[in-house]
């Protein structure tokens, strides 16, 4: 693939903490991780999908300021960002997997005419679903 | 801490989250504030202020929602009798859930059901709990006050 969308971003409240939970509990991988200053890109990727870079930017300067930087903290604390969704092969197997990693889940699997979701969140509060499509 | 809208705790958010997840996940469940306040660490003064502010509205009438969006949600995706669905979503009455969700949503279960049946075609596409939450009552108001203000609405000419 040659075009389309090749970065979508998170807000995430500590890179570190972030970048632990998304490389050793989720199983990405860093993919770019530059410091200018203050400001850091870090982006991961799922290692079955190249062409797509999850982003894991903090909130602050000098992209926002303070102000802007705490609301958007704020926002992300209590899950007011957009919904995510993973797709996996095997959702349960997944969740096992993952909650033996201390992942923290917000839903069970559920069966929903025969594909299986559950839900997860972030250390920040972003929310996932974790999706197992109909085969 | 007063705080304007900004000005909660990203850390205390944070934990009145996972409050709020616990009763998405298990609306049915009895959730007393001190319930609540034991899983976001605080006390109980302090979480009933504090989910207020953070969500807009306290903590029963968000569970309130949350077992009238999952009551429609079997009403509209299930065949199982009023009775059954009023005790899974964590009523001890069919009566008292009968009148609540006629109160929250302005019609009975059992309109909402055949209501929901007609359009059910149209949101097939969608993530079944996305469609679902899009449905969830705006419970701005407590349940009484909607109560009065709907019997003033009658009785006005």
């Amino acid at each position: 693939m040659t075009q389309g969308v090749q970065v979508a971003g998170l807000y995430v409240r500590d890179q570190d903490e972030a970048l632990a939970f998304y490389v050793e509990k989720l199983g990405f991988r860093v993919h770019t991780d530059v410091k200018n200053g203050d400001f850091r890109w870090l982006t991961v990727q799922h290692p079955e999908q190249p062409s797509f870079q999850l982003g894991l930017f903090v909130p602050g300067p000098p992209v926002l300021d303070a102000a802007t930087a705490q609301t958007v903290r704020a926002l992300v604390a209590k899950g007011a960002m957009p919904p995510l969704v993973l797709v996996v092969d095997d959702c349960r197997a997944a969740c096992e997997r993952m909650r033996a990693r201390g992942v923290e889940f917000t839903q069970e699997p559920v069966d929903r005419y025969g594909t299986v979701d559950a839900g997860f969140r972030d250390p920040s509060g972003n929310g996932w679903k974790m999706l197992q499509a109909r085969r | 801490m007063s705080g304007g809208i900004t000005g909660q705790d990203p850390e205390l958010l944070r934990r009145l989250l996972r409050a709020k997840d616990r009763m998405d996940a298990a609306s049915h469940e009895h959730w007393p504030v001190r319930r609540l306040a034991r899983v976001s660490r605080v006390s109980e003064a302090h979480f009933a202020r504090s989910f207020r502010q953070a969500f807009g509205v306290p903590p029963h009438r968000y569970l309130l929602t949350r077992r009238i969006e999952r009551a429609s949600a079997l009403l509209r995706d299930t065949d199982l009798p009023i009775t059954e669905i009023a005790f899974q979503t964590g009523w001890g009455s069919l009566g008292t859930f009968g009148r609540i969700f006629r109160d929250v949503t302005g019609d009975s279960p059992g309109a909402i059901r055949a209501r929901a049946r007609a359009t059910a075609q149209e949101l097939a596409p969608v993530p079944t709990c996305h469609v679902s939450a899009a449905q969830r009552p705006d419970l701005t108001i407590a349940v009484s006050e909607k109560r009065r203000r709907v019997a003033r609405r009658y009785k006005s000419p």
